[in-house]
């Protein structure tokens, strides 16, 4: 396959950046998104250009790393998948694709395509733990029994790899979803209970404090995540909220 | 700070306001829309009886300027979100595919907002302020005859396209607006999440297609 990419270049997060137009060759369909930015990059780099800097890790849709608005969709054109996950058999012989970093004040440019989604670390630490004493003696887990239902909603939440693709596709730049999948997978278990007021109160108030905008329950979220992330979470969050203002 | 983060000032609560104004601010179309009816179904005198009624029976008063402040309350609400919402992406993205995962209503409920807005008040300066503050002939019952500036105004085509083009802009605003807030609320259920989703859609049809059919009729009919 032969393609143009018009990639997003931008030096650091004080410089605004601009597109670049690249030509790749001989790129095969059953590359990933990834492996295709390698070819792009070690082109580049024999050109003397400057490679494209953009986040990866464990190219296989665990890590949450590798992020990418790819023509005007998180992850690009296909469902349930990273970038990494992404084939560019998704793509046509010929195709101009845009590439560009996830845009949101609160996920701020560091080069390129990497962006700073330390404001989703940020929400952890004001909540999105328990604090558990294990001195004495711990109950064991497994003899408290927990509903079925219960215990697969909270494993679903559990499952958000904290990408931001939800903050990138929203057109509010809301992290309502990653919030809520959070406060929901702790909500859902008696070690949550314990702390679950102050815990959706602090996490809700850095999540206003980041600079993330407002959920308008477009649902784009749900349909981005890689990890098919409900915003039946939202809902559940948005209960959990209610219910801890009004009582605590 | 403790205060950011309950009922008022937070991001949750802000919405929450907007969900609860919204959802009496739809309940209000159906009082509204069962006295237009009387436009189409009955006489003249029952309109300016319903009118009347609707402006001097004291309950009724009192949920009026409930209405008043849900009003300003849903508009001024969701001024602040939706430039809370601009400013959390600063930098516009180059290519933006929205129609990929979400529907058209739920991307442009601010649009469609200020548009409603700005009907509701070209509306009451014609009827409302009329009514209340103008100089208005008495119909045979001695109520004010709001009928004949009303029908008035449904003979101008130009306001009756306004009219029509302002329901189809509330219809878009409620197919989204009416089960967003019972998410918004944390109201959602399996089984009857679908139901409020379908009532709500039903009702943005229903609902504003009778009350843009209202002045259409009026136009088009000779006998009114």
């Amino acid at each position: 396959m032969n393609l143009t990419l018009k990639i997003w270049r931008q030096k650091n997060a004080k410089e605004s950046g601009s597109f670049a137009t690249y030509q790749v060759s001989d790129i095969s369909p059953d590359m990933s998104f990834l492996e295709m930015m390698d070819v792009l990059n070690e082109q580049l780099i024999a050109k003397g250009v400057e490679p494209v800097v953009f986040d990866h890790d464990c190219r296989e849709g665990i890590c949450g790393m590798c992020s990418m608005f790819i023509n005007g969709e998180a992850h690009g054109p296909d469902r349930g998948v990273t970038t990494c996950q992404l084939h560019m058999r998704k793509f046509k012989d010929g195709d101009t694709i845009t590439i560009e970093p996830w845009r949101a004040q609160a996920f701020p440019v560091v080069r390129d395509l990497m962006v700073d989604r330390s404001a989703f670390d940020r929400i952890i630490q004001a909540g999105g733990y328990i604090s558990v004493n294990t001195m004495g003696n711990l109950p064991d887990a497994n003899a408290t029994p927990i509903e079925k239902h219960d215990a697969d909603a909270a494993f679903d939440a559990a499952t958000c790899i904290g990408c931001g693709a939800c903050v990138a596709t929203c057109k509010n730049a809301s992290a309502m979803l990653f919030v809520s999948a959070k406060v929901s997978q702790l909500a859902l278990l008696p070690q949550g209970q314990v702390e679950a007021a102050d815990r959706v109160r602090n996490m809700v108030h850095q999540m206003d404090l980041e600079g993330f905008g407002n959920c308008t329950n477009t649902g784009a979220c749900e349909v981005e995540c890689p990890k098919g992330i409900s915003i039946e979470n939202i809902a559940r969050m948005n209960r959990e909220f209610l219910k801890a203002s009004i009582t605590a | 700070m403790a205060s950011q983060r309950g009922l008022f000032g937070s991001s949750l609560a802000r919405k929450y306001w907007m969900a609860l104004s919204g959802l009496f601010l739809i309940s209000f179309l159906v009082v509204h829309l069962l006295g237009n009816l009387a436009i189409v179904f009955g006489t003249g005198e029952d309109f300016n009886a319903y009118a009347a009624f609707m402006t001097s029976f004291p309950p009724i008063k009192i949920v009026s300027y409930l209405l008043y402040a849900s009003i300003v309350l849903h508009a001024a609400d969701g001024i602040v979100l939706a430039r809370q919402n601009r400013a959390a992406r600063p930098v516009a993205y180059g290519e933006y595919n929205g129609a990929a995962n979400a529907g058209w209503a739920s991307r442009n409920m601010a649009l469609l907002g200020i548009f409603t807005l700005l009907f509701i008040l070209v509306h009451m300066k014609s009827f409302w302020y009329e009514m209340h503050f103008g100089t208005l002939g008495l119909d045979a019952n001695g109520n004010k005859d709001l009928f004949t500036i009303t029908t008035a105004a449904f003979e101008q085509v130009w306001y009756t396209a306004f009219y029509v083009v302002a329901m189809i802009s509330l219809g878009f605003h409620l197919w989204h607006g009416f089960q967003s807030a019972f998410q918004t609320m944390g109201w959602t259920h399996p089984t009857y999440t679908p139901m409020v989703q379908f009532v709500g859609r039903t009702f943005a049809v229903v609902v504003c297609g009778a009350f843009a059919l209202i002045p259409l009729y009026v136009l088009i009919s000779p006998n009114v």
